[in-house]
């Protein structure tokens, strides 16, 4: 261990350099590089397919990477003492659909050592005091990610990786999800959420658009708006894949274009 | 391994059992269907009914086992919960010896009713204590349990996994000397039988059969049996990866 360590590193959260992720052969990720701070909400957001999901796994340490690396808190991606800091909310509601809710959330919290005060209190924060003996399988699509935040959270993590966590539940809903990410981002907890809904991402406090395994975008939404020259954020990201597949075409030469004129533009809007 | 999480495991995957009533209804119903229709099968005709009872009373923990677990693996693959477990302080051998021991609980009452049902209902004499079958009924299920950890990760599908019962199951079934008597089998397939470790359970129930103490040659195919456990749950570890593609 050296004892100098360059300042801002005490701060991050989470470090990517160089990540480049391939699946079939084919990229889904193209030498990333960005760094997340300690303590805010970043928004990971762009379309399906985009390779949000396949970074998310990469920061929690379940994704073969070709090269490049993720550092969280200091330590490799899914090293051994992260599994204690590190919950992990996956795409679809990963938790036991033939346990009640409370079986679930307490096996949980078994894991990281903790008894069933914590799971209660954690079925609590989510709102599901009330349904804690029903079998998970027989609750709604939205009340069933509930159950999965609340065992992601019962933990205590020190830093919260969510895969759209808020597709599926109502308006509502989201509403409490986002007072709750920040609430643990304000109490020092690092919260990254993955969205494909641009209207999410006023609530974050940084932004990284990702558009086909490259970042296209990062900063605060009122600076990425601006950079757009626009105030919506559906909007911003249309002006700036459109802008990145100009300058693309500028920058390929003319036997290589392909036939249809404005193809990029055209697969985002699909 | 850390113990609270091994127990904590066991414990969730018999509360999950323990929801599913259909499930447990069928372990426990069906080996005393199926001793049943053994025993009406010969007539009541107890030379014919007891060796192949005992040989049975092996082999059923193992083929259910090996079904069960194949599949409740696949669901922990494919549901992702398998994925998320892998981020949370839990080890490999917490999740794979957390499958062994909440199946080998649900093998033992099982065997424990079949075992019943054979001795007490059905008449079965053993020249040795029904103590030793149900020990060796267990290590089949354990056997059961191993395999079927191991072989569901070369499935994708559950159609798939109940694929693997005729390739892993059957052939052990076929040559384990049920059928044809090992010593008059063709020298290969007396070999590959060698290799296969049911052989040696149903060898260990055989010596149970004919001798009243616990032979040394019922030890070591016991031995072998357990080694064999022990060989599969380290290879299915060694395929169960926290990274993947």
């Amino acid at each position: 261990m050296t004892s100098f360590k360059p300042p801002h590193q005490h701060s991050a959260a989470v470090v990517v350099e160089n990540l480049t992720v391939q699946r079939g052969g084919k990229p889904v990720l193209n030498d990333l590089n960005f760094t997340i701070g300690a303590g805010s909400i970043t928004g990971l957001l762009g379309p399906s397919g985009s390779g949000k999901t396949t970074l998310i796994r990469a920061i929690v340490g379940v994704q073969t990477i070709q090269s490049g690396s993720v550092t969280v808190l200091g330590h490799p991606a899914g090293a051994p003492p992260l599994r204690r800091l590190l919950g992990y909310v996956t795409q679809d509601p990963s938790v036991y659909l033939d346990l009640s809710v409370r079986e679930n959330v307490r096996y949980f919290a078994a894991l990281y050592g903790l008894g069933a005060d914590a799971a209660d209190a954690a079925i609590g924060d989510v709102g599901l005091a009330e349904s804690a003996d029903q079998l998970t399988g027989d609750l709604s699509g939205g009340q069933s990610s509930r159950v999965s935040l609340a065992c992601a959270q019962v933990g205590k993590p020190t830093i919260l990786v969510l895969d759209e966590p808020t597709v599926g539940q109502d308006p509502l809903l989201r509403e409490e999800l986002w007072t709750r990410f920040r609430a643990a981002a304000d109490g020092g907890t690092t919260v990254i959420v993955s969205s494909h809904v641009m209207d999410e991402a006023n609530r974050c406090d940084r932004l990284l658009l990702i558009r086909q395994g490259s970042l296209i975008a990062d900063g605060s939404p009122a600076a990425i708006l601006q950079e757009a020259g626009t105030t919506s954020m559906d909007q911003a990201f249309l002006n700036l894949v459109r802008r990145g597949a100009a300058a693309e075409a500028t920058a390929a030469s003319p036997a290589h274009r392909p036939p249809n004129p404005t193809p990029s533009a055209d697969r985002t809007r699909r | 391994m850390n113990p609270h999480i091994l127990f904590a495991t066991a414990g969730r995957i018999l509360r999950q059992l323990r929801h599913d009533r259909r499930t447990i209804a069928l372990l426990v119903v069906v080996p005393i269907v199926l001793m049943a229709i053994l025993y009406f099968m010969f007539d009541g005709q107890h030379e014919r009914f007891d060796p192949l009872a005992l040989t049975m009373l092996g082999i059923f923990p193992f083929i259910i086992m090996f079904l069960v677990t194949s599949i409740a693996m696949l669901r922990e693959r494919t549901s992702g919960t398998l994925e998320r477990l892998l981020t949370t302080p839990m080890g490999k051998l917490d999740l794979l010896f957390g499958y062994g021991l909440a199946f080998g609980l649900a093998a033992t009452v099982q065997a424990g009713i079949a075992c019943a049902t054979a001795y007490w209902l059905l008449g079965l004499t053993t020249a040795g204590g029904a103590q030793l079958v149900v020990l060796i009924a267990v290590l089949n299920a354990l056997l059961g349990v191993a395999l079927g950890l191991l072989c569901s990760a070369f499935a994708q599908t559950e159609f798939q996994a109940v694929q693997f019962l005729p390739i892993v199951v059957i052939p052990q079934i076929l040559l384990c000397g049920l059928f044809v008597a090992r010593e008059a089998m063709a020298g290969w397939l007396h070999a590959v039988s060698s290799v296969m470790p049911l052989t040696w359970a149903v060898n260990g129930l055989t010596e149970v059969g004919l001798h009243a103490e616990a032979t040394s040659a019922l030890w070591r195919d016991v031995g072998i049996v357990a080694g064999c456990v022990v060989l599969a749950l380290a290879l299915a570890s060694a395929t169960l990866r926290r990274r993947t593609a």
